[in-house]
Protein backbone atom coordinates (compact mmCIF):
# COMPACT_ATOMS: atom_id res chain seq x y z
CA UNK A 1 0.00 0.00 0.00
CA UNK A 2 3.03 2.20 0.64
CA UNK A 3 4.12 1.59 -2.56
CA UNK A 4 1.30 3.04 -4.05
CA UNK A 5 0.93 5.95 -2.32
CA UNK A 6 4.41 6.71 -3.08
CA UNK A 7 3.82 6.36 -6.80
CA UNK A 8 0.48 8.57 -6.55
CA UNK A 9 3.00 11.33 -4.91
CA UNK A 10 5.16 11.92 -7.34
CA UNK A 11 3.46 13.97 -9.24
CA UNK A 12 3.84 16.81 -6.28
CA UNK A 13 6.85 17.33 -5.28
CA UNK A 14 6.69 18.34 -1.70
CA UNK A 15 4.18 15.42 -0.82
CA UNK A 16 7.41 13.26 -1.74
CA UNK A 17 9.01 13.30 1.53
CA UNK A 18 5.08 12.17 3.07
CA UNK A 19 6.55 8.85 1.74
CA UNK A 20 8.60 7.02 4.32
CA UNK A 21 11.21 5.66 2.24
CA UNK A 22 11.88 8.80 0.90
CA UNK A 23 11.96 10.55 4.27
CA UNK A 24 14.31 8.10 5.45
CA UNK A 25 16.85 9.00 2.67
CA UNK A 26 16.43 12.86 2.80
CA UNK A 27 16.99 12.66 6.16
CA UNK A 28 19.68 10.82 6.49
CA UNK A 29 21.60 12.91 3.95
CA UNK A 30 20.61 15.59 6.01
CA UNK A 31 21.36 14.93 9.64
CA UNK A 32 25.16 15.13 9.47
CA UNK A 33 24.94 19.03 8.83
CA UNK A 34 21.74 19.56 11.20
CA UNK A 35 24.02 18.09 13.99
CA UNK A 36 27.19 20.01 13.01
CA UNK A 37 25.18 22.80 12.46
CA UNK A 38 23.34 22.72 15.80
CA UNK A 39 26.59 21.98 18.17
CA UNK A 40 28.34 24.41 16.43
CA UNK A 41 25.69 27.83 16.36
CA UNK A 42 25.01 26.25 20.55
CA UNK A 43 28.78 26.06 21.45
CA UNK A 44 29.01 29.34 20.00
CA UNK A 45 25.71 31.02 21.09
CA UNK A 46 25.84 29.87 24.84
CA UNK A 47 29.66 30.31 25.41
CA UNK A 48 29.24 34.03 24.19
CA UNK A 49 26.36 35.07 25.84
CA UNK A 50 27.14 33.22 29.39
CA UNK A 51 31.08 33.93 29.57
CA UNK A 52 31.51 37.70 27.11
CA UNK A 53 28.31 39.68 28.03
CA UNK A 54 28.62 42.35 30.50
CA UNK A 55 25.62 42.98 33.65
CA UNK A 56 22.73 44.68 32.88
CA UNK A 57 21.54 47.69 34.42
CA UNK A 58 18.48 47.08 36.36
CA UNK A 59 18.83 42.61 35.81
CA UNK A 60 22.93 42.39 37.39
CA UNK A 61 24.56 39.43 35.99
CA UNK A 62 20.88 37.59 35.97
CA UNK A 63 20.75 39.19 32.03
CA UNK A 64 22.58 35.86 31.45
CA UNK A 65 19.81 33.91 31.62
CA UNK A 66 18.31 35.01 28.56
CA UNK A 67 20.14 33.13 26.53
CA UNK A 68 18.62 30.12 27.58
CA UNK A 69 14.80 31.48 28.69
CA UNK A 70 14.28 33.26 25.41
CA UNK A 71 15.59 30.79 22.83
CA UNK A 72 13.59 27.69 24.71
CA UNK A 73 10.60 29.85 25.27
CA UNK A 74 10.79 30.50 21.48
CA UNK A 75 11.16 26.72 20.63
CA UNK A 76 8.25 25.55 22.99
CA UNK A 77 5.88 27.59 21.73
CA UNK A 78 6.95 27.20 17.72
CA UNK A 79 7.20 23.22 18.33
CA UNK A 80 3.68 23.62 19.14
CA UNK A 81 3.14 25.19 15.67
CA UNK A 82 4.96 22.80 13.89
CA UNK A 83 3.33 19.91 15.19
CA UNK A 84 -0.15 22.01 14.30
CA UNK A 85 0.93 21.89 10.96
CA UNK A 86 2.14 18.60 10.89
CA UNK A 87 -1.79 17.48 12.25
CA UNK A 88 -3.38 19.80 9.97
CA UNK A 89 -1.44 17.74 7.06
CA UNK A 90 -2.11 14.33 8.71
CA UNK A 91 -6.25 15.06 9.48
CA UNK A 92 -6.19 16.61 5.83
CA UNK A 93 -3.86 14.15 3.39
CA UNK A 94 -3.45 10.73 5.13
CA UNK A 95 0.47 11.08 5.25
CA UNK A 96 1.77 9.17 8.33
CA UNK A 97 5.67 11.01 8.27
CA UNK A 98 3.50 14.03 9.15
CA UNK A 99 1.40 12.16 12.18
CA UNK A 100 4.49 10.76 12.93
CA UNK A 101 6.90 13.68 12.96
CA UNK A 102 4.13 15.91 15.20
CA UNK A 103 4.59 12.85 17.79
CA UNK A 104 8.17 12.82 17.46
CA UNK A 105 8.48 16.55 18.33
CA UNK A 106 6.06 16.17 21.29
CA UNK A 107 8.78 15.80 24.09
CA UNK A 108 11.06 18.19 22.59
CA UNK A 109 8.26 21.19 22.80
CA UNK A 110 7.73 20.02 26.42
CA UNK A 111 11.48 19.56 27.47
CA UNK A 112 11.66 23.30 26.25
CA UNK A 113 8.42 24.91 27.95
CA UNK A 114 9.96 23.23 31.41
CA UNK A 115 13.35 24.95 30.56
CA UNK A 116 11.29 28.45 30.19
CA UNK A 117 9.04 27.75 33.28
CA UNK A 118 11.74 26.84 35.28
CA UNK A 119 14.45 29.59 34.14
CA UNK A 120 11.50 32.07 34.05
CA UNK A 121 10.60 31.46 37.82
CA UNK A 122 14.25 30.74 39.18
CA UNK A 123 14.54 34.79 37.22
CA UNK A 124 11.49 36.17 38.45
CA UNK A 125 12.51 35.42 42.33
CA UNK A 126 15.42 38.17 42.48
CA UNK A 127 13.57 40.19 39.79
CA UNK A 128 9.79 40.28 40.71
CA UNK A 129 10.37 39.07 44.24
CA UNK A 130 8.33 36.12 43.48
CA UNK A 131 8.72 32.77 41.54
CA UNK A 132 5.43 32.17 40.16
CA UNK A 133 2.57 35.02 39.31
CA UNK A 134 -0.71 34.28 37.49
CA UNK A 135 0.45 36.73 34.35
CA UNK A 136 -1.26 36.27 31.40
CA UNK A 137 1.94 34.74 29.49
CA UNK A 138 3.04 32.96 32.39
CA UNK A 139 -0.51 31.32 33.14
CA UNK A 140 -0.62 30.53 29.08
CA UNK A 141 2.85 28.80 29.15
CA UNK A 142 1.67 26.26 31.83
CA UNK A 143 -1.37 25.34 30.24
CA UNK A 144 0.69 24.69 26.99
CA UNK A 145 2.75 22.38 29.54
CA UNK A 146 0.09 20.62 30.46
CA UNK A 147 -1.06 20.18 26.72
CA UNK A 148 2.09 18.65 25.90
CA UNK A 149 1.60 16.23 28.77
CA UNK A 150 -1.61 15.48 27.30
CA UNK A 151 -0.71 15.46 23.88
CA UNK A 152 2.15 12.98 24.73
CA UNK A 153 -0.14 10.48 27.17
CA UNK A 154 -2.65 10.47 24.19
CA UNK A 155 -0.97 9.23 22.05
CA UNK A 156 0.52 6.40 24.03
CA UNK A 157 -2.95 5.65 25.49
CA UNK A 158 -4.66 4.49 22.11
CA UNK A 159 -3.55 1.18 20.83
CA UNK A 160 -4.82 2.03 17.23
CA UNK A 161 -1.85 4.09 15.53
CA UNK A 162 -4.33 6.02 12.54
CA UNK A 163 -6.96 6.67 15.85
CA UNK A 164 -4.33 7.64 18.16
CA UNK A 165 -3.12 10.18 15.39
CA UNK A 166 -6.44 11.35 14.83
CA UNK A 167 -7.16 12.14 18.36
CA UNK A 168 -4.09 14.00 19.08
CA UNK A 169 -4.23 16.22 15.93
CA UNK A 170 -7.90 17.28 17.31
CA UNK A 171 -5.97 17.69 20.94
CA UNK A 172 -3.43 20.03 18.88
CA UNK A 173 -5.69 21.91 17.39
CA UNK A 174 -7.36 22.80 20.51
CA UNK A 175 -3.91 23.19 22.23
CA UNK A 176 -2.70 26.06 19.77
CA UNK A 177 -4.82 28.74 21.18
CA UNK A 178 -2.68 28.16 24.18
CA UNK A 179 0.44 28.44 22.24
CA UNK A 180 -0.54 31.43 20.57
CA UNK A 181 -1.45 33.17 23.58
CA UNK A 182 1.65 32.17 25.33
CA UNK A 183 3.49 34.35 22.60
CA UNK A 184 0.71 37.36 22.16
CA UNK A 185 -0.96 37.05 25.68
CA UNK A 186 0.63 40.47 26.73
CA UNK A 187 -0.21 42.14 23.97
CA UNK A 188 -3.83 41.20 24.61
CA UNK A 189 -4.26 42.36 28.12
CA UNK A 190 -1.60 44.78 28.61
CA UNK A 191 -0.64 43.55 32.00
CA UNK A 192 1.30 41.68 34.22
CA UNK A 193 5.21 41.11 35.20
CA UNK A 194 6.38 39.30 32.39
CA UNK A 195 8.01 42.20 29.78
CA UNK A 196 6.91 42.61 25.68
CA UNK A 197 8.86 41.24 22.93
CA UNK A 198 13.01 41.08 24.32
CA UNK A 199 13.98 41.19 20.10
CA UNK A 200 11.65 43.35 18.25
CA UNK A 201 12.40 45.79 15.14
CA UNK A 202 11.27 48.12 17.78
CA UNK A 203 13.78 49.97 19.15
CA UNK A 204 12.54 51.51 22.99
CA UNK A 205 11.64 47.73 23.46
CA UNK A 206 14.64 45.67 22.00
CA UNK A 207 17.30 44.61 24.21
CA UNK A 208 20.93 46.33 23.59
CA UNK A 209 22.90 44.87 20.55
CA UNK A 210 25.58 43.54 22.88
CA UNK A 211 22.81 41.46 24.41
CA UNK A 212 20.75 40.65 21.55
CA UNK A 213 23.75 39.31 18.68
CA UNK A 214 24.30 36.61 20.91
CA UNK A 215 20.70 35.96 21.65
CA UNK A 216 19.84 35.85 18.04
CA UNK A 217 22.87 32.89 18.10
CA UNK A 218 21.69 31.24 20.60
CA UNK A 219 18.11 31.45 19.48
CA UNK A 220 19.16 29.83 15.80
CA UNK A 221 21.18 27.01 18.17
CA UNK A 222 18.10 26.31 20.22
CA UNK A 223 16.23 25.85 16.90
CA UNK A 224 18.32 23.66 15.44
CA UNK A 225 18.64 21.97 18.07
CA UNK A 226 15.16 21.37 17.83
CA UNK A 227 15.18 20.33 13.75
CA UNK A 228 17.99 17.64 14.92
CA UNK A 229 15.98 16.44 17.73
CA UNK A 230 13.21 16.08 14.74
CA UNK A 231 14.65 14.26 12.21
CA UNK A 232 16.44 11.47 14.82
CA UNK A 233 13.20 11.23 16.68
CA UNK A 234 11.01 11.55 13.28
CA UNK A 235 13.31 8.51 11.90
CA UNK A 236 13.07 6.35 14.92
CA UNK A 237 8.96 6.62 14.62
CA UNK A 238 9.11 5.64 11.14
CA UNK A 239 11.43 2.56 12.06
CA UNK A 240 9.21 1.60 14.94
CA UNK A 241 5.83 1.61 12.68
CA UNK A 242 7.76 -0.29 10.65
CA UNK A 243 8.98 -3.01 13.01
CA UNK A 244 4.89 -3.29 14.72
CA UNK A 245 4.02 -3.85 10.95
CA UNK A 246 6.62 -6.46 10.38
CA UNK A 247 5.56 -8.09 14.09
CA UNK A 248 2.01 -7.82 12.63
CA UNK A 249 2.65 -9.56 9.81
CA UNK A 250 4.56 -12.46 11.25
CA UNK A 251 1.69 -12.87 14.91
CA UNK A 252 -0.35 -13.78 10.82
CA UNK A 253 1.65 -15.73 9.24
CA UNK B 1 37.59 31.90 33.05
CA UNK B 2 34.50 32.33 35.49
CA UNK B 3 32.56 35.42 34.81
CA UNK B 4 31.90 37.49 38.25
CA UNK B 5 27.99 36.48 38.73
CA UNK B 6 27.90 38.67 41.66
CA UNK B 7 25.27 38.28 44.35
CA UNK B 8 22.99 36.87 41.72
CA UNK B 9 25.42 33.62 41.07
CA UNK B 10 23.48 31.29 42.42
CA UNK B 11 20.09 32.31 40.74
CA UNK B 12 22.46 32.44 37.54
CA UNK B 13 24.15 28.53 37.71
CA UNK B 14 21.29 26.78 38.55
CA UNK B 15 19.48 28.30 36.13
CA UNK B 16 22.54 27.20 33.33
CA UNK B 17 22.86 24.18 34.99
CA UNK B 18 19.40 23.15 34.65
CA UNK B 19 18.81 23.83 31.04
CA UNK B 20 21.94 22.14 30.41
CA UNK B 21 21.08 19.01 31.88
CA UNK B 22 17.56 18.54 30.81
CA UNK B 23 18.66 19.09 27.00
CA UNK B 24 21.40 16.52 27.81
CA UNK B 25 18.72 14.07 29.12
CA UNK B 26 16.39 14.57 26.37
CA UNK B 27 19.41 14.37 23.91
CA UNK B 28 20.27 10.77 25.77
CA UNK B 29 16.81 9.53 25.52
CA UNK B 30 16.44 10.15 22.10
CA UNK B 31 19.37 8.73 20.76
CA UNK B 32 19.35 5.68 23.45
CA UNK B 33 15.22 4.80 21.97
CA UNK B 34 16.70 5.40 18.25
CA UNK B 35 19.60 2.53 18.86
CA UNK B 36 16.99 0.47 20.26
CA UNK B 37 14.68 0.91 17.85
CA UNK B 38 17.23 0.20 15.38
CA UNK B 39 18.75 -2.87 16.98
CA UNK B 40 14.91 -4.39 17.60
CA UNK B 41 13.94 -3.47 13.67
CA UNK B 42 17.29 -4.78 12.44
CA UNK B 43 16.88 -7.87 13.78
CA UNK B 44 13.05 -8.56 12.87
CA UNK B 45 14.21 -7.87 9.68
CA UNK B 46 16.98 -10.59 9.37
CA UNK B 47 14.16 -13.39 10.90
CA UNK B 48 11.70 -11.73 7.98
CA UNK B 49 14.34 -12.38 5.25
CA UNK B 50 14.79 -16.29 6.73
CA UNK B 51 10.93 -16.71 5.98
CA UNK B 52 10.73 -15.75 2.67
Amino acid sequence: MLRRLGQRERMMSIWEYANPKRFMETSGWLLPWATGLSVLTLLVGLTWGFFFTPEAERFGSTVKIIYIHVPAAFVAINAWGMMLVTSLIWLIRRHHVSALAARAAAPVGLVMTLIALFTGAIWGQPMWGTWWAWDPRLTSFLILFLFYLGYIALWQAIENPDAAADLTSVLCLVGSVFAFLSRYAVYFWAQGLHQGASLSADRAEHVADVYAWPLWVSIAGFVLLFLTLMLVRTRTEIRARRLSALLARERME
Amino acid sequence: MMPELGKYAVTVLSAWVVTLGLLAALVALTLWRSARVRRALDAQERKARRHD
